[in-house]
């Protein structure tokens, strides 16, 4: 195994570095990158890429040469030159893995860190995003009484705060609370360049909050609370996905995040703000009947009353609290209060909620 | 005990020329023979490979187009639940360690048995009774939470088939630690008079590693399983958050087992390749000890890479840390087995028959398997492509175009010492030609699905993956098919095939020093080590004699062999003789 330092071994060397390079830097293999985040995670991915795509040519190549050069010849029956083995050839050979691995651990601890900035290190994170919480319920507070549309002020004050909005999942469904207003929505809206910090918790079962535009998954696990802070730079509608199984309905737990312009953004924001105040009032009305409603919510989202019934008598069961009744009328009470959101589950048009405005 | 009565020589009874074969109503009895246990585990387990392989086709037709048109949510669930569950439980857990490790170990080391005939016997029969309560978990709905049964989801869905699922794991891994139990011992103590544990063919070495992983992690996932138990049958919360559970800590009591889960599954194709590569290359093997100490410094490592499944969990930052660089380091040690390998076929003289076409696909199958590894690695990116279709496109390059490309080299390597009879050539290469196709057309394109955005366990998925799925899906069935030759072959061979001799490939570890099949407790004479396990191509002042065998039939009356005559020169090899065109 002793590759003597020709001129064709120096050639298919540069080549197969450049050719790795290359397609490190061309791959197109990732989505729309959409936040300041997926730009670090793309660039660790290409080196990656290159890297493993240098290795890929180099144990193929030699795989495939030896198929071919080194085919035993008709008739030769006798062993090949016994090689037992080599100790610099394989000492390179650890070596050189060796650093690649300890460099790429470093490189993606550094890209981790710009990434997770916020992060559960310890309790300054904390206080930060209690704080940026405060602002967040003052703000509210001042829209609510119709002065300046304070979420924006947020935005073009300290654009550095973050929006803080708590992100609920259950089955099937992702429910996003905008911090200390009673805004409840089945769409993430945020305004572009801005940071927002996410505290996702889950109803029910684990839920997994993953935007692949952004690259950033984070499990929703019931009883603790998880975060997510990302800073969106690119303007659009990007799918929001559950990447863990919850259930039959896995599939189609999809909502969208929209990023807006911060004009636009306040539009929503406002227009949420009104319809709350009316629909809450007409809601309240309408669920004087909660066992009806829910039937037909249930219908709507492609289940069976009975599965209810079963349903919360499992939960009894294993002492879960999933669908108690009391909690899904607050469910569909959330429903109520987005007018203009029919599609608050992605899956399924929610006749009901629609019923109910009408 | 039992051990002392093996090692002693059997001078008594004659020694038959040619053995007979062994009655087909063994197979079907409690025998303690260690080699009709170990064809008991590679048949029971081949007809689960069929099961598996059939749910996962059920998987991919769903899969065909983006609707839910083929079976219901619920249903999808549950196929791909038990698909796991008998892939990695039924097929290769069994059939590597089980199967492969029970025929050729004792033979390799020249003893006449394990060292728990009974215990053996015991440990394959716990399998198809738990795997029939397995499949009959199918009328009260089977499990349907994944094979990794996370709670709470696994508390609240199909209840009954998670009890029996859970009961299931129990018994498989009690299996499992009596035969790691079991292997060790045999390993550390049977071993013939005069090998040394670096005079071992690799194969043992890698089921040393093996063994060790299958005794000190199972117990943990046993425990999980039992928790789980309690919380879905009694009503506790171990792992209940609305009992003030945490189903974090579930994860991790999981995933210390379920990863080094993935080296029980890999580690003993590692030594099977170590195995079939200088045989048909006529070469030694190339780095001995290298191959040999990094299969226990993978074992070690494995036990402390678990949270890696675990990033997106919530898990603190130090932890993510700690788990990347330890997963990164594991790229090592493997890296020095493939890059061996490579060295070892490099310059050879390569007999390309079935099993070695298989065991140079699992290299370079392996090693896409081992890249993107080394990449989801990574926790920033992981956290992008965790629970999509880039890690199922992984696992099944490393479980499939690994351990599976491992175990039909294994099978077409051996076939003729564990029948006596030879496989087709011809149709060998075909089932190659036709596995190596359809996989790499299943499972390739399943990493852009997964960077795309396609997350993994789902019925449903966006219309735009729609081509690329139905890609998928066609290779799955190319892979079906590819079945068809390999059995029909494995069968007609085995009831007509031609006569194998005792060593069809010329090789010099110990199995093929005794007739095939061998006789009952192995060897007519006993064993004599005179070259190493991997000396092809060695000039005379390496072996005895120029065309030596591993092994002399030294007459059993005759004195033992003094020290000296047993030529074993370390298989590593010095370093100044590494050179060749």
């Amino acid at each position: 195994m002793n590759v003597p330092p020709s001129i064709t071994t120096l050639l298919i060397g540069i080549l197969l570095t450049l050719a790795s390079l290359w397609f490190g830097q061309h791959n197109n293999l990732l989505p729309t990158a959409a936040s300041v985040e997926a730009a670090n995670i793309d660039r660790l991915f290409n080196v990656m890429v290159a890297i493993a795509t240098g290795l890929f040519l180099l144990v193929q190549g030699a795989l495939l040469y030896s198929l071919f050069a080194f085919r035993k010849r008709k008739g030769d029956e006798s062993d090949a030159k016994p090689v037992h083995g080599n100790v610099p050839l394989e000492l390179v050979w650890t070596a050189i893995p060796s650093v690649i691995v300890l460099w790429l651990a470093i490189y993606s601890f550094d890209v981790y860190k710009s990434v997770n900035s916020f992060s559960n290190l310890g309790n300054t994170s904390m206080a930060h995003t209690h704080h940026a919480a405060v602002v967040a319920d003052a703000s509210t507070d001042s829209a609510l009484e119709g002065e300046a549309p304070a979420a924006v002020t947020l935005v073009a004050d300290a654009p550095s705060e973050n929006l803080v909005i708590d992100v609920t999942g259950l089955q099937y469904a992702w429910l996003f609370n905008y911090a200390d207003s009673d805004i409840v929505s089945g769409e993430l809206h945020v305004p572009i360049h801005q940071p927002v910090a996410l505290n996702i918790s889950a109803k029910d079962v684990i839920h997994s909050f993953w935007v692949p535009e952004f690259r950033l998954k984070q499990d929703a696990i019931p009883g603790q609370e998880t975060h997510l802070r990302f800073v969106p730079n690119r303007l659009g509608s990007y799918p929001i996905i559950c990447a863990e199984l919850c259930g039959a309905y896995h599939g189609a737990m999809k909502t969208k995040v929209i990023v807006q312009t911060p004009e636009d953004y306040q539009a929503w924001f406002q227009s949420r703000q009104v319809a709350l105040q009316a629909d809450q009032q007409e809601a309240a009305q309408r669920l004087s009947q909660p066992g009806e409603v829910m039937e037909a919510h249930l219908a709507s989202m492609g289940l069976q009353p009975e599965a209810l019934t079963q349903a919360a008598t499992q939960a009894h069961q294993s002492h879960l609290t999933i669908p108690e009744p009391s909690e899904l009328s607050e469910h569909v009470n959330s429903h109520a209060a987005l007018a203009t959101a029919p599609t608050i589950l992605n899956h399924a048009p929610c006749h009901t909620c629609s019923g109910i405005r009408q | 005990m039992t051990s002392a009565q093996l090692q002693e020589p059997n001078l008594s009874t004659p020694v038959p020329e040619e053995s007979e074969r062994t009655p087909w109503r063994e197979y079907f009895s409690f025998s303690t023979d260690h080699k009709v246990i170990g064809i008991q585990y590679l048949v029971t387990s081949f007809v689960f490979y069929l099961i598996g392989g059939t749910l996962a086709e059920l998987v991919r037709t769903e899969l065909a187009t983006p609707q839910v048109d083929f079976v219901t949510r619920e249903a999808y669930n549950e196929l791909f639940t038990m698909h796991a569950t008998v892939m990695i439980f039924l097929w290769i857990i069994p059939s590597l360690t089980g199967g492969f490790g029970n025929f050729l170990v004792p033979l390799m080391i020249g003893a006449k048995d394990m060292a728990f005939p009974r215990l053996n016997a015991i440990a394959f029969w716990i399998i198809p009774p738990t795997a029939i309560l397995l499949m009959a978990s199918f009328f009260v709905g089977p499990a349907s939470a994944g094979w990794t049964s996370y709670p709470p989801l696994s508390l609240i869905t199909n209840q009954a088939g998670e009890a029996i699922w859970i009961l299931g794991i129990i018994l498989l891994g009690t299996s499992s630690i009596m035969a790691g139990l079991n292997f060790l011992v045999t390993i550390l103590k049977m071993r013939m008079p005069g090998m040394t544990l670096n005079q071992m063919p690799l194969f043992c070495w890698s089921m040393l590693a093996t063994s060790a992983l299958q005794l000190v992690a199972t117990p943990v996932l046993t425990g999980a399983v039992v928790l789980l138990g309690f919380d879905l049958l009694v009503g506790t919360a171990f792992f209940n958050p609305t009992g003030g559970g945490d189903p974090v800590v579930y994860q991790h009591m999981f995933w210390f087992y379920s990863h080094p889960a993935v080296y029980i599954m890999i580690l003993p194709a590692f030594g099977m390749i170590s195995e079939v590569l200088p045989v048909h290359a006529r070469k030694p093997i190339f780095g001995y000890q290298a191959i040999a100490y990094s299969s226990l410094a993978i074992s070690f490592l494995g036990l402390i890479v678990w949270a890696h499944h675990m990033f997106t969990s919530g898990t603190p930052d130090w932890l993510r840390m700690f788990f990347m660089i330890a997963t990164m380091v594991i790229a090592v040690p493997t890296g020095i087995k493939v890059f061996s390998w490579v060295a070892t076929v490099w310059g050879g003289k390569l007999r390309l028959c079935s099993a070695m076409w298989f065991a140079m696909a699992f290299v370079s199958m392996f090693v896409i398997g081992g890249l993107s590894g080394v990449m989801v690695a990574s926790v920033p990116f992981d956290i992008h492509v965790h629970d999509t279709y880039f890690v199922v496109a992984h696992l099944h390059y490393v479980l499939f175009g690994g351990s599976v490309f491992g175990i039909y080299a294994g099978l077409y390597h051996w076939f003729p010492k564990m029948t006596g009879r030879m496989l087709n050539e011809f149709w060998g290469k075909v089932h190659f030609a036709l596995t190596f196709v359809g996989f790499n057309m299943t499972f390739l394109p399943m990493h852009i699905l997964g960077l795309q955005g396609m997350n993994r366990r789902v019925a449903e998925y966006d219309p735009q993956f729609a081509t690329i799925n139905m890609i998928c899906t066609i290779g799955s069935y190319i892979l079906a098919v590819s079945t068809v030759p390999f059995i029909v072959n494995a069968v007609w061979s085995w009831i007509a095939g031609s006569k194998a001799p005792g060593n069809p490939w010329k090789g010099l570890t110990l199995e093929w020093s005794t007739p095939s099949p061998p006789p009952v407790e192995n060897f007519d004479v006993e064993p004599v080590l005179l070259t190493g396990p991997y000396d092809y191509g060695s000039s005379p002042p390496r072996s005895v004699k120029p065309a030596a065998m591993a092994t002399a039939a030294a007459p059993v009356t005759a004195a033992p062999k003094p020290e000296a005559e047993i030529v074993t020169p370390p298989p590593s090899g010095d370093p100044g003789e590494g050179s060749s065109g």
